[in-house]
């Protein structure tokens, strides 16, 4: 039984979710890795060097640039003879191409897996988290995304795995990629970072995420928002942690100015240690809050900075 | 051009669902149920692209148990011309909608399928991906923008890192985010106009499709419960215990 995991990367590496997924698809047997997109030389390497991974194989053509749904699924399709598995991260590329490839497949696909129990049996989390199902699939192949805080990625270095040209057929043209506007920042990634910072509808605005900025700094954490601040018009969707969101799990959640509506607890009530500062004493939050602090964010995120400087 | 849109019906997103004491399930019965939040996002932009004389027909599609004719009422309330209903009481899962939906689209000829990313019930985020697969169609997924130009469409789509935009060409999926727009509410004179709207009910048979599910779920259960925590009197008090005690910091 083997599985191919599909890779996301950036110059930096192979992403910490794509990491997941390999860790989570070790739980299955024989774990292949796909790197593919135009020139990818540089990130194969890096695969190869993932612990675990047996076999990279790698797709390099300018149809795969920005791993556009159609032509990875054409692509992945053309592999899926030789596995039993085939996964992915649920990431925003994930949910956009493992489904097309089950499709074509004829398989149910099984997203955001929490845990594996056996080859055919997985738990993943409906109703935005308030339930666990666990679930058996029929189908010969699975077709799996794995909701990367349920599992420690494996590591970066460590492996050294052959790397083979994967034969990459016709790739459908059916889309065109025309730009992407990124957040650029010196931040962590949500999904990875250690430390997350995430304001609410209490922030009143958007400038008022500034107050977060000299603590995230400090931290090395990466900032996020409930729906509710992205509906708001304060930061732009990457923020979202929660159900139709991003979901996170990092070591320590600060919540600032959230009061915890399910949805947001959905995204991140995983992480080790959570801190809640919220001036209503009775906000949803506290109930899953380690810390809780009662009071005005705007006299607590100045002295939070503050503390943080003095030590 | 005709615009299909898939409507589910789901418990409403205000509600707190609780699992089933036999682990079967989350409690449905007695709940209130409403359409699921971005088909309604869905359902508003087709009409928003009528109204800007891109579209000339909305169809709402639902499939499931008798009521679901309710959420077709919905859509149709909200701008939709005529409802199809699939009706079943098997539990469908999207590979099976994504099936049936095909058939439908086969019959329809529309030139642009609009749904919600995803169900906030089994939050799979399945169907749209999975239809344009099985049409052969592109896809854009995630939309917070849609432009309709000629023979394409310009998708501007919520990714990991921000937004990223893609040209489809015609006939399309688009599946809608959260910031694509906001939904109206249906007026009064609306709604009483939806209940003359035509809705056709078919079975699955009629579309030729097998709508067995492929996941058995096995059970549900609740998830880990986290206790609440101590309050801390101070930001300082916060600090020293995220350092000594949390060891965090």
């Amino acid at each position: 039984m083997t599985s191919l995991v599909l890779l996301e990367f950036d110059d930096s590496g192979i992403k910490q979710p794509s990491r997941s997924a390999v860790a989570a698809a070790q739980a299955l047997g024989e774990v292949h890795a796909l790197v593919a997109g135009a020139n990818v030389g540089a990130a194969a390497e890096k695969a190869a060097k993932l612990p675990g991974v047996a076999k990279v194989l790698v797709a390099d053509n300018p149809a795969l640039d920005h791993l556009l749904a159609e032509p990875t699924a054409a692509l992945l399709v053309a592999m899926a003879p030789a596995y039993s598995h085939i996964l992915a991260a649920t990431t925003a590329i994930g949910k956009n191409v493992l489904p097309r490839v089950a499709a074509l497949l004829d398989v149910q696909p099984i997203s955001d897996i929490a845990a594996v129990v056996d080859a055919d049996t997985f738990v993943r989390p409906i109703y935005a988290g308030n339930g666990m199902a666990t679930v058996k699939s029929s189908d010969a192949k699975k077709v799996i995304t794995v909701r990367a805080a349920s599992f420690d990625p494996v590591a970066a270095e460590g492996g050294s795995a052959p790397i083979e040209q994967a034969s990459v057929g016709e790739m459908p043209g059916l889309s065109k990629f025309v730009s992407a506007e990124l957040s650029k920042s010196e931040r962590p990634e949500l999904t990875a970072a250690r430390v997350v910072i995430s304001g609410g509808r209490g922030m009143q605005n958007g400038e008022n995420f500034k107050l977060i900025d000299p603590i995230a700094d400090k931290l090395g954490a990466a900032v996020g928002a409930s729906r509710a601040a992205v509906d708001a018009g304060f930061v732009p969707n990457e923020y979202q942690v929660g159900q139709t969101g991003k979901i996170v799990a990092p070591d320590l959640y600060v919540a600032v100015g959230i009061s915890g509506a399910i949805q947001h607890l959905a995204g991140m009530k995983d992480s080790k240690v959570i801190v809640a500062i919220n001036k209503d004493e009775e906000a949803p939050i506290f109930q899953v809050a380690d810390y809780g602090l009662v009071a005005d964010l705007f006299n607590a995120l100045p002295e939070l900075a503050a503390e943080l400087e003095r030590s | 051009m005709k615009i299909l849109v898939p409507v589910k019906r789901v418990v409403d997103y205000n509600v707190k669902v609780r699992v089933k004491t036999d682990g079967s399930g989350i409690e449905t019965a007695g709940v209130k149920m409403s359409m699921n939040p971005f088909d309604e996002i869905a359902v508003e932009e087709a009409v928003r692209l009528k109204e800007k004389g891109v579209a000339t027909e909305i169809v709402a599609v639902s499939m499931g148990v008798a009521q679901c004719a309710e959420t077709i009422r919905t859509a149709l309330a909200m701008g939709a011309d005529r409802g199809i209903l699939v009706e079943t009481d098997t539990d469908l899962q999207p590979l099976a909608v994504a099936k049936l939906l095909k058939a439908i689209a086969d019959q329809e000829k529309p030139q642009i399928i609009i749904l919600g990313k995803q169900a906030i019930d089994d939050d799979m985020s399945a169907t749209g991906q999975m239809l344009a697969a099985l049409l052969g169609w592109s896809q854009g997924t995630f939309a917070s923008k849609v432009a309709v130009e000629g023979e394409s469409v310009t998708v501007t789509r919520e990714v990991d890192g921000g937004l990223e935009t893609v040209s489809l060409t015609l006939p399309a999926v688009i599946t809608t985010d959260l910031r694509l727009n906001e939904p109206r509410y249906a007026s009064l004179p609306n709604i009483m106009k939806a209940r003359k709207k035509p809705i056709a009910t078919m079975k699955p048979a009629d579309l030729g499709v097998d709508p067995a599910p492929r996941l058995t779920v096995l059970k549900v259960t609740e998830p880990p419960k986290r206790k609440a925590g101590q309050k801390v009197g101070s930001v300082a008090e916060l600090v020293s215990k995220l350092r000594t005690e949390a060891k965090v910091i």
